[in-house]
């Protein structure tokens, strides 16, 4: 089965029929087939009225019908297998058609009528709804979100990888227990990296692993690297998607600190206004290096990320001030587990 | 391996990070069992190998590519300035464009974190092995480079592009002049008009001014017959006449103001 091979895959299945909003899609897209089959029969701008009063004569009482036979059949199609629950959805369909087509003729004022007609544009008409219930389903599905987080998960830089190896190396014959400190720093560091991300971290762990993560920085680029916290008023129990202030000082450092020759300050400050966790970053900039592609989807990234978990309430901002960049997140302030 | 009756390999190490000039100090050591070497100096910065090498010699400098100020690449096009230019071993702990790069042109180089075998072999066919030219090592690099170089009296002196006023073709040379003196550097203005087609304008067949240099342009008092526009270069006396070909900038130089 291709649920066993891929985790995420999104299952089809029938849209609820008890939902208002499906059955108000059922209406609009069966009402909008009405009107243009009888733009498809009007001879003139003068003969649609009486087309569409034609054609809804027929299509109003099966559409009624319709969505009354399946809010009443809801839980026995929920329960079949979704192939053969839409082929149980078209069967009724046609059911309902001929029905009407046989006892309901003699009451309506319809005339030379073929019952075949009914049946093939009620089945084109059902398939059409069918398909678009399951695109609808595919789009909005929470496999699909959650694939994409999964996608977007940070990345450390290979750069930073390497040249930190580099540095433990060379610590191991002169500092040993320095260079125990630093691998046990690079195994935290990488356990969040490689989890599975799709969860809110706690952000007293994010700032730990900030500064995991500095002090292997500091470790190979030592007095040119200095951190400034300003971290007092900071809500420690407010959860954020994990990595989403690790990179950003990857970033700072990589772009901010290595090109310089002299020491730089990276500044954090973290705190809480109006129920918002606010985070600013700030690290020297010069105009002169020409700004990367890798930092715009770093941003891009975190940005995304932000919007899955919090939608429109998150945002990241930067600014390039008197030879500082910064940047400015603002999040919900998220107490519990959702 | 050359004969065992010569010199010791002379080695100087740059790199921007001391971790790694350190690790890089312990694996020379591990190599010197095996093949005879000596550290001439160990460096933080193109600037500084650039100085310590107009006062003694080496053979082969290892340097990392990464750097503030000036990358490695630039530092070894400049170290070709030198009357001896030592060997370059290029080191780098990641950089996909420059390894891509160097597979190309066959230059050699070290990835981080390096091991004490891979650089012995590096170190024990410097000696034979030929040496990139200037035309590999700027196709290395894309990148304009930050200085050019002008040798004087066996020194390299390093001239920052963003002080340059103009550069003028003479004969074999480009004279370089900034705010304070004049430079000759063994350049082509045609290259250099290339390279930094975004700060340089050409305002004569022979002349580059930088963009940022231009205060004006004033009327020649006599008719030389060749342009009537001068150039008036900020932090300078000397104006530079427009060719009659070239007199479009006068006009699209007001338009950027």
């Amino acid at each position: 089965m291709a649920s066993s091979i891929n985790q995420n895959a999104y299952s089809s299945a029938l849209p609820n029929f008890r939902n208002l909003g499906i059955l108000l899609r059922i209406l609009l897209v069966v009402n909008l087939a009405a009107i243009a089959a009888a733009i498809m029969e009007s001879k003139g701008p003068n003969d649609f009225w009486p087309r569409l009063l034609d054609v809804s004569v027929v299509v109003q009482p099966l559409l009624m019908l319709s969505v009354l036979a399946l809010v009443l059949l809801n839980d026995l199609l929920k329960h079949l297998p979704y192939y053969l629950g839409a082929v149980a959805v078209l069967v009724l369909e046609l059911v309902l058609a001929t029905l009407l087509y046989v006892y309901g003729r003699p009451l309506l004022p319809v005339e030379g009528t073929w019952l075949e007609r009914y049946w093939l544009l009620t089945f084109l008409v059902t398939l059409m709804l069918l398909l678009y219930f399951d695109l609808r389903g595919r789009a909005l599905s929470p496999a699909i979100s959650e694939a994409r987080l999964q996608a977007l998960q940070a990345r450390i830089r290979p750069h930073f990888l390497f040249n930190s190896i580099n540095a433990v190396l060379s610590l191991i014959r002169q500092d040993p227990k320095r260079a125990e400190g630093a691998l046990e720093d690079m195994a935290d560091l990488f356990r969040v990296v490689m989890a599975d991300n799709r969860e809110l971290t706690l952000l007293v762990r994010e700032v730990a692993l900030c500064r995991e993560y500095l002090g292997l920085e500091q470790l190979r680029l030592g007095e040119r690297l200095r951190v400034e916290w300003h971290v007092d008023k900071m809500p420690g129990d407010a959860r954020i998607p994990p990595l989403v202030l690790q990179p950003l000082l990857e970033n700072a450092v990589y772009h901010g600190i290595e090109p310089r020759t002299e020491p730089g300050v990276i500044s954090i400050n973290i705190y809480l206004a109006r129920e918002q966790v606010h985070a600013v970053l700030r690290n020297p900039y010069e105009r002169e290096g020409n700004h990367h592609a890798g930092n715009k989807m770093a941003l891009a990234n975190i940005r995304e990320r932000l919007q899955l978990h919090f939608d429109a309430e998150a945002s990241l901002t930067t600014k390039v001030s008197d030879g500082a960049y910064q940047v400015h997140i603002t999040m919900p302030y998220v107490k519990d587990r959702q | 391996m050359t004969g065992s009756g010569e010199r010791p390999l002379r080695i100087v190490i740059v790199d921007d990070e001391a971790p790694a000039r350190s690790r890089m100090r312990d694996l020379l050591a591990d190599c010197a069992a095996c093949l005879p070497l000596t550290i001439e100096g160990e460096v933080d910065s193109g600037r500084a190998v650039l100085a310590l090498l107009a006062a003694r010699a080496a053979d082969v400098v290892l340097l990392d590519i990464r750097m503030p100020e000036m990358d490695g690449i630039e530092v070894a096009q400049h170290l070709q300035k030198l009357d001896n230019p030592p060997a370059v071993v290029f080191t780098t702990a990641y950089d996909a464009y420059a390894i891509r790069a160097f597979e190309v042109h066959a230059v050699d180089y070290l990835l981080k974190p390096i091991r004490a075998g891979r650089l012995r072999e590096a170190l024990s066919r410097v000696r034979s092995a030929a040496r990139p030219g200037p035309e590999v090592l700027r196709e290395l690099q894309p990148k304009p480079r930050a200085f050019l170089s002008a040798q004087e009296r066996g020194k390299i002196h390093l001239i920052p592009v963003g002080e340059i006023l103009y550069l003028k073709a003479e004969l074999k040379y480009v004279t370089v002049r900034d705010a304070r003196r004049e430079f000759l550097v063994d350049e082509s203005l045609t290259r250099l008009e290339h390279e930094y087609a975004e700060r340089f304008v050409r305002v004569h067949r022979n002349c580059l001014v930088a963009r940022h240099a231009i205060r004006g342009f004033e009327r020649a008092a006599g008719d030389s017959g060749e342009g009537n526009w001068l150039v008036v270069v900020n932090g300078c006396d000397e104006k530079i006449p427009v060719s009659r070909r070239q007199q479009h900038i006068v006009r699209e130089f007001g338009k950027d103001r």
